[in-house]
């Protein structure tokens, strides 16, 4: 995406192109592409514009091509005049993307000689270069979405922005989804007060939903508004074949051992393999797994987000170079980073979404025309499935991109602070601007008037805090700073506000065992983990970072220390799937799949075997029923559901269904859930009592479960618990949390845990509190698609009581097996103590690992 | 549990099997409350640790807006203990307040129900480093240290191994790790002649026992932490504790 190479062969002309460009093609033997074209003379005529192209179409240049002819022509300016402000913002999702760009613009713009300033913004940007660049702008700004925030949030941002002209998004799908992509669209309403005319770009990878896009881009004051549009057609389909092993594919598991000598080969037949996998921990291990193999030592290297960014650039430049034969990826890799020839990827486990997939396959190949390689090889028999489905999808260029979500509130208090750093502002007015950002046009003005009594107080009935407010409403009506501390704090905070928790991992010490490493300073540093999975671990725990085995040995303010544990086996967590469930649309191409036997055939025999067995032995479901299975195991009684929601969903479920069973006497005692199925266990026959008693299976799967069971359960669920602590760090109410900041001894901080507590108790319909209901529903919990599972499914549940497991429900019950057991044993006679508040901690109910996750 | 059913002959003792584990301490009966007090039978005194009342107003004049309800939470909470165990005297364990400012700045609605649980009882504060000084507009004796039987109340503990010491500040909890699930919880710490109390407070974060804040204030042999549970105490044995 970042080439600049237009297309040699593409014929049409444009009277809009001034002279230089022209000759600058001409010189190079190429010819504008259409699309570029298109998009030039409709930026010219004033329009916005979504630009959907594949890999490859020279999307980069063609949006900044309305920016560089526009600059080209700009008179000179006159001696003495100030200098003008920042002409085209550029806004990508990564770091790396912009300062990758500035490279590959900065090569035309000198070659066609265009009096053209451009510059980086990040966060990596000194002090001293963003004070200058205040003074004196560059023509095109390349920055990320905190970037902007924080540079609307400046008291000059109105001057700062004044000669804007341009906004271009790059992987405009990327930056939507999250709520980045909220805050972002506030900024760009700002950045609209502060010219009115401004024009935007949208470039996008292929979305299911463009017009959502096209919304986004433009302002709806005038509800329902799009951007104009371009499509450019994918270039040739890519090959994409499944990888057919001569191994046993097997039951379970995430690793897809059975396979690496057969991608090996591959990695040696090809001149550059990238290899994508889902998970860092999977990442971890397909290196390890190719390097055992590598004999004939080929340079294959590791890329993903918890290596350290020195290492990570190392990798890309290598890359660049085409000095290497593999790299092994996770979504770091995912956004258009040059990639220089690569001519295989393989995608190693299940691609979960079928425009997912369609997006990491266009990253081999970067010429559009020639048809891009992939080999798929799913890591066990229900991925085998899930990857014909995705390979079906991509010849029938189905997208399966996930809906846009209503801008966050807690997003909406950060930004409403942000607006007050700027400069006063009427409560009128702000709310006009901010229902213009598509993702808050439907905004109630009760909720935003509950935002901004958040940031002026807290926003709580009881109005405790009037005397320290941060924002006061003067005699004009409008809301003011009342000190300039508020903005430095914020300014302080903004910048790290959006990111996810990330602790450097760093070697400790050397000292005392034990003592130094929690006193003394962390030493170097080898890359970053997720703050979640930092909290799971025990001191002495072992896991794989870069290819490396590293013991855990405690949390320090920002730190998680490790010690080299060399030649030990990794005690890899067993969050081994993906953290994006099952797309809705691979999950209704796999059930189809499975109703219908002729389609078998285009399945590996072991695989289409095991269903035939499963429809001898017990049942497929057919398009549009649940299949229930009910069987006796080891003095234990199984229920074993098929939904294919994917594993949120069927978390949800499954902490629902205990909960009901648990009233109906059955007496659960756990259960585990992955992409495909939920399985329930038990102390009590459940397939006897659905037999006897017509219609309890029904009542057990009612959408009534979506009422008061689920407002029960969420009371005291850690999921909205940390759900709650990301809302609350993004509206400002706390830092974001350090854990082991508690280990300086000084019990000053206040944990969101005990603040939800509290709010829960006397404030349950605060504004936090319903920020964080909304965003539990459509994350961690994924509601919408429970929703849809339990009313899909009414009426059509197909109960099947065994004698014992059925062939479908051996994968999942192979997954029990994997739950971590308990690390410290004790001893008996205190173990009971310490049982029994596990215990009341966790309900008496045995989740099975997944739950911790 | 018989035992303190023999010396007060009466209801209490039968919600002390309930809610509190009796432990020895330097030769006092002592029950560790699983709400996070303590209670001496014998003296009929009740103690709380760390209470940091008005909290939030204090994160509030910084600009840190926290849901204005933890002064009125923990007031409700000591007085339910309160009602339960009708002590003659009660123990404030320093940091009663959150700053300096927090007893002159309390409003009313909550000073006048703290007011009426003092009254008809002898109270004391014993002074923190957050609040060193009296507590402005409130009854009460304040103190560097209270003695009472073979105790001794202060806010930090006196490094070192000592006896009969009973002291709040350093926050204490404890983490369990079962089945690859951690639970966390505040707790009492004690090797039987000394005592650190859980902090109070609603809005009152903790520290880890096996923290290198707490090493030397115990014998090793005979330690617990007891981790408040939603209704009862657990004792948990060192042996059982993981740091985090």
């Amino acid at each position: 995406m970042t080439t600049l190479s237009p297309h040699p062969l593409a014929p049409a002309l444009s009277a809009d192109l001034p002279e230089p460009f022209l000759q600058w093609f001409a010189k190079r033997g190429w010819a504008p592409r259409a699309h570029q074209v298109e998009l030039l003379a409709r930026a010219q005529a004033a329009e916005s514009m979504l630009l959907i192209a594949p890999t490859g179409a020279g999307k980069t240049l063609a949006g900044f091509l309305p920016s560089l002819v526009e600059l080209s022509l700009r008179p000179k300016r006159r001696p003495g005049l100030r200098p003008s402000g920042v002409h085209t913002l550029y806004i990508s999702p990564l770091k790396a993307l912009a300062v990758d760009i500035e490279r590959n613009l900065d090569r035309p713009v000198a070659e066609i000689g265009l009096p053209v300033s451009i510059e980086t913004r990040t966060g990596d940007t000194p002090a001293h270069k963003r004070q200058r660049q205040r003074l004196n702008p560059p023509d095109i700004l390349l920055t990320t979405p905190e970037q902007l925030a924080l540079m609307i949030a400046s008291p000059d941002a109105g001057r700062f922005f004044a000669d804007l002209r341009f906004v271009v998004f790059d992987e405009l799908h990327a930056l939507v989804t999250s709520k980045r992509g909220h805050l972002l669209s506030l900024g760009l309403a700002r950045l609209r007060k502060i010219v009115p005319d401004l024009r935007t770009v949208g470039l996008s990878a292929t979305v299911s939903d463009p017009d959502e896009l096209r919304r986004w881009l433009v302002s709806q004051e005038e509800p329902g508004r799009m951007s104009g549009l371009i499509s450019v057609e994918g270039g040739a389909k890519p090959v994409i074949t499944i990888l057919k092993s001569r191994e046993r594919v097997p039951w379970a598991g995430h690793a897809a051992r059975y396979a690496m000598p057969e991608v090996y080969d591959a990695i040696r037949r090809h001149r550059t393999t990238l290899l994508f996998v889902n998970t860092r921990f999977q990442a971890e291990l397909l290196f390890q797994e190719l390097w055992q193999m590598n004999e004939d030592s080929l340079p294959i290297a590791l890329h993903h987000g918890s290596l350290d960014a020195a290492q990570r650039r190392r990798v890309e430049k290598a890359m660049g170079e085409n000095s290497l034969r593999a790299v092994v990826a996770t979504s770091t890799l995912d956004l258009g980073i040059d990639w220089g020839d690569v001519d295989l990827v393989v995608h190693v486990g299940a691609p979960k979404g079928a425009s997912r997939l369609a997006q990491r396959i266009g990253r081999a190949n970067h010429r559009m025309d020639e048809p891009s390689k992939a080999i798929l090889v799913p890591a066990n028999r229900f991925e085998v499935m899930e990857c014909l489905a995705a390979v079906e999808a991509n010849y029938l260029g189905a997208q399966d991109t996930p809906p846009l979500t209503e801008g966050g509130l807690d997003v909406l208090c950060q930004h409403v602070l942000g607006c007050a750093c700027a400069e006063p502002f009427h409560a009128d007015d702000l709310y006009a601007e901010v229902t213009s950002a598509a993702p808050y046009a439907r905004l109630t003005r009760q909720d935003f008037d509950r935002a901004v009594d958040f940031v002026a107080t807290g926003g709580y009935s009881l109005r405790a805090y009037e005397r320290y407010a941060k924002i006061r409403k003067a005699a004009d009506g409008s809301w003011r700073l009342t000190h300039p501390r508020v903005a430095q704090q914020y300014r302080l905070n903004v910048g790290t506000i959006m990111d996810s928790s990330m602790l450097d991992v760093r070697f400790a010490r050397k000292g005392r065992a034990g003592e130094a490493m929690l006193a003394g300073r962390g030493g170097f540093k080898l890359g970053q983990v997720e703050e979640f999975f930092a909290e799971t671990l025990s001191p002495g725990d072992t896991f794989l970072l870069g290819g490396r085995v590293l013991r855990f040995e405690g949390l320090r303010e920002n730190d998680c220390i490790v010690s080299d544990a060399s030649g030990e086996e990794a005690q890899v967590p067993h969050f081994g799937g993906s953290k994006f469930p099952l797309s809705t649309y691979l999950a209704a191409g796999v059930r189809a799949m499975l109703a219908d036997p002729a389609r078998w055939k285009s399945l590996p025999s072991q695989v289409a075997d095991w269903l035939r067995v499963q429809q001898s032995k017990s049942a497929l479901p057919r398009p549009g029923e649940l299949l229930v299975e009910t069987f006796p195991r080891q003095k234990r009684f199984y229920m074993v559901a098929y939904p294919f929601e994917g594993r949120l969903a069927h978390q949800t479920l499954g902490m629902l269904l205990t909960r009901r069973l648990a009233r109906a006497e059955l007496r659960p005692l756990g259960f585990v859930a992955t992409d495909y199925s939920i399985a329930v266990w038990g102390a009590r026959d459940m397939g006897e009592a659905f037999a006897e008693e017509s219609g309890a299976l029904d009542a057990l799967f009612d959408e009534d479960m979506l009422g008061e069971d689920l407002e029960d359960w969420l009371q005291d669920s850690y999921l909205l618990k940390r759900t709650f602590r990301h809302c609350a760090v993004v509206a400002g109410l706390i830092d974001r949390r350090h854990p082991g900041r508690e280990k300086t001894g000084r019990q000053v901080t206040v944990s969101a845990d005990l603040i939800y507590d509290v709010l829960r108790t006397h404030e349950p319909d605060h504004i936090l509190m319903q920020a964080t209901r909304v965003d539990a529903a459509t994350g961690l919990l994924d509601i919408r698609r429970l929703n849809e599972l339990l009313s899909r499914i009414r009426g059509r549940i197909v109960h099947k009581p065994l004698n014992q497991i059925s062939p479908l429900a051996l994968p999942i019950l192979l997954e029990i097996g994997k739950e971590r057991v308990n690390l410290d044993a004790g001893d008996e006679a205190s173990g009971n103590a310490a049982d029994a508040l596990i215990a009341e901690a966790m309900g008496d109910m045995e989740l099975a690992g997944q739950m911790g996750k | 549990m018989s035992l303190a059913f023999d010396i007060l002959g009466e209801e209490p003792a039968l919600r002390q099997a309930r809610e509190a584990q009796a432990i020895m301490l330097q030769g006092e009966h002592a029950w560790l409350d699983r709400r996070g007090a303590l209670y001496l039978p014998e003296h009929r005194l009740l103690a709380v640790s760390d209470l940091h009342l008005e909290k939030g107003a204090a994160f509030a004049r910084r600009g840190v807006f926290l849901p204005p309800y933890d002064t009125g939470a923990t007031l409700e909470k000591l007085a339910g203990l309160i009602e339960f165990y009708r002590p003659r005297a009660v123990v404030s364990l320093g940091d009663s307040f959150h700053d300096g400012e927090g007893a002159a700045c309390m409003p009313d609605r909550f000073r006048a129900p703290l007011a009426s649980l003092m009254a008809g009882r002898d109270w004391f504060w014993i002074s923190g480093n957050h609040d060193p000084n009296a507590p402005e507009n409130l009854p009460g004796e304040t103190l560097a240290a209270l003695h009472v039987g073979g105790l001794t109340f202060r806010h930090e503990p006196t490094p070192g191994l000592i006896e009969g010491e009973v002291a709040g500040h350093l926050h204490p909890c404890a983490k369990i790790v079962a089945r690859g699930r951690g639970v966390r919880r505040r707790c009492f710490a004690s090797d039987g002649s000394r005592l650190i109390m859980p902090a109070f407070g609603a809005f009152t974060g903790s520290l880890n026992v096996l923290d290198r804040a707490f090493s030397g204030l115990f014998r090793r042999e005979g330690f617990y932490a007891h981790m408040m549970g939603s209704a009862r105490v657990f004792p948990i044995p060192r042996a059982n504790l993981v740091p985090g």
